[in-house]
């Protein structure tokens, strides 16, 4: 028997009305959460205090501190390498076998879970390169992590630059450098900004790579240099959730909420620039 | 073919040349000579390799992946693919407008300065001097003149064209290449451009893919019939278009084919 197809067109639209809303309940279910247990916890001084008393008191300014400084950290190590590396593949690689290998590469380091790159950063930055716990290591080893996501976004924003620009510029006497600089990546910037943001938010929201690089179980005083070790949100809320008894709750998810709106701003600082840009965008 | 004497040397001299796509031809043992102060129209069927022909002169068919051309291109007696001749100098000097106006995403002063900032320094007063001198030459300084700092993309289709068109003039280039540059016009934006080129051609070679017959009847002293890539007749367009001597034209201007 053959179903009506306006019967299928409705039942279909059930299913994926269902589907949508599924996805909408758990995430408005953890912010409203969060929000509810933490709000309570927040206060001038939780954002710009020490943690006292075994962490059960005070707030938590040295780690928020140096959340800032590792995003700062990450994004001077990889935006510089991951948009270069994709203006290469982009706008001046040819399709062989080295090219294939680079972005074969890619794919893979996407693929890899972060405790590895934590790992990774151990064995390299922190013994091999003797930077010992530092911002550098832990900032070099999320730059690292976080190369896959600006590289394949920054490409993507490069290729959807019309081809007829690149002609334009060729006829006019420009280089290949000067149509990417003049033309295509002042167009292709939007893109690439929202990019780097995601990549950034996810690292400044990752434990594991930072575990064994850089975070610190406690230290109040704020870091000197890059060489200093510190304290960083994620893994203090890992530390006060599971290795301090007697904690009270409310600071944990006080924690877990000013983690969730650093990471939320940058989100939105994302939306709001590519709103802007692409109601400005001619082609 | 090939016969009719113009005073005066070739500005551009092809020697029997051939492009190919890969393996396949698109333009056959072209000879041809493109003199000053003359409107060349270069017409026949789709397909038959005039846009191919069109880039060659600039060197625009180095871009095509897999392209390959047999022959030498001639300009002022030097060939364009010595090693010392640099390929954006020649870019600059045989500039090119192109069947769909590509304004870049910049105002309309930049776009027209586009070219000439991508080289040497200029001054602000020499700059505007030729954004006006370059706009009034492509029929649109009237139109735009209140909104230079405007971008172009708000532009009409056929006030694009002229700027694309004013765009090549800022090169101070020697030579300009039109492929088919009214196809998406109407009658007066046409109008326009036709007449920004009679004037041009007094101090310019001028060489056009008109979008039909008629336009290359128009405007064209000399013209070019291709077809399937081979060059069947090159001579005085006037000639051309009522006693043309090779059969396959004259069917092609009456309409019998194509
Ligand atoms: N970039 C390219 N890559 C491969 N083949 C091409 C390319 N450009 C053109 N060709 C082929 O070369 C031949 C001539 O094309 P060309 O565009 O020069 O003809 P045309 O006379 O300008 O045609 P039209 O009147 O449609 O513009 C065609 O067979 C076309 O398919
Ligand atoms: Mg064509």
């Amino acid at each position: 028997m053959k179903i009506p197809r306006y019967t299928m067109q409705k039942i279909a639209f059930a299913i994926i009305t269902t589907a949508a809303i599924s996805v909408g309940i758990p995430l408005v279910l953890v912010i409203g959460y969060i929000v509810a247990q933490g709000i309570g916890a927040l206060s001038w001084e939780f954002i710009s205090a020490a943690p006292r008393n075994g962490m059960r008191e005070g707030g938590i300014y040295p780690a928020l501190v140096g959340t800032v400084w590792l995003t700062i950290g990450t994004a001077v190590t990889s935006i510089p390498l991951g948009v270069g590396a994709a203006i290469y593949l982009a706008e001046y690689a040819a399709d062989n076998w080295f090219t294939r290998t680079i972005r074969l590469a890619i794919i893979n380091l996407a693929g890899v879970p972060s405790v590895v790159y934590g790992l990774f950063g151990l064995g390299l930055f922190v013994i091999f390169l003797r930077f010992g716990m530092s911002i550098l290591a832990g900032s070099l080893t999320l730059g690292i992590m976080t190369l896959p996501v600006i590289i394949t976004t920054t490409e993507q924003a490069l290729v959807a630059v019309p081809q007829s620009f690149r002609v334009v510029n060729a006829s006019l006497g420009g280089t290949t450098w000067q149509g990417i600089r003049k033309v295509i990546l002042p167009q292709a910037l939007p893109g690439i900004m929202t990019g780097i943001i995601l990549g950034l938010e996810r690292a400044a929201g990752e434990t594991a790579p930072i575990l064994f690089t850089v975070a610190a179980f406690f230290l109040p005083r704020l870091p000197h240099s890059v060489f200093d070790q510190t304290m960083a949100l994620p893994y203090h809320l890992f530390v006060i959730s599971t290795q301090v008894p007697g904690m009270p709750i409310r600071i944990q998810y006080g924690t877990a909420l000013v983690l969730m709106v650093f990471v939320l701003t940058m989100n939105l600082l994302a939306t709001l620039i590519r709103r802007y840009y692409r109601r400005r965008r001619q082609w | 073919m090939n016969n009719t004497a113009t005073p005066g040397k070739a500005k551009l001299v092809l020697h029997d040349v051939s492009f190919y796509y890969g393996d396949q031809p698109a333009v056959r043992q072209i000879n041809l000579r493109i003199y000053a102060n003359e409107i060349l129209a270069i017409f026949g069927p789709a397909m038959s390799g005039k846009s191919t022909l069109l880039r060659i002169l600039n060197r625009l068919s180095d871009l095509a992946e897999e392209g390959r051309l047999e022959g030498e291109v001639l300009l002022d007696g030097k060939n364009i693919h010595d090693p010392d001749v640099s390929v954006i100098q020649l870019r600059t000097r045989v500039g090119i407008v192109f069947a769909v106006p590509v304004p870049l995403p910049l105002s309309i002063q930049e776009n027209v300065t586009y070219g000439p900032l991508l080289g040497r320094g200029r001054s602000k007063g020499e700059l505007d001097e030729l954004v006006e001198r370059s706009l009034r030459a492509a029929a649109l300084w009237d139109e735009v003149k209140d909104r230079l700092s405007e971008s172009a993309t708000a532009l009409s289709g056929g006030q694009q064209q002229r700027l694309c068109l004013a765009r090549v003039l800022a090169l101070e280039p020697e030579v300009i290449l039109l492929d088919e540059p009214c196809s998406g016009l109407d009658p007066i934006s046409t109008l326009k451009v036709e007449k920004a080129l009679l004037a041009l051609k007094e101090s310019h070679s001028i060489v056009i893919v008109p979008h039909n017959v008629q336009q290359a009847s128009r405007i064209g002293d000399k013209a070019a019939f291709l077809l399937m890539g081979e060059l069947v007749e090159y001579g005085v367009a006037e000639q051309i278009f009522t006693r043309p001597k090779d059969p396959r034209t004259d069917d092609y201007i009456t309409g019998r084919f194509g």
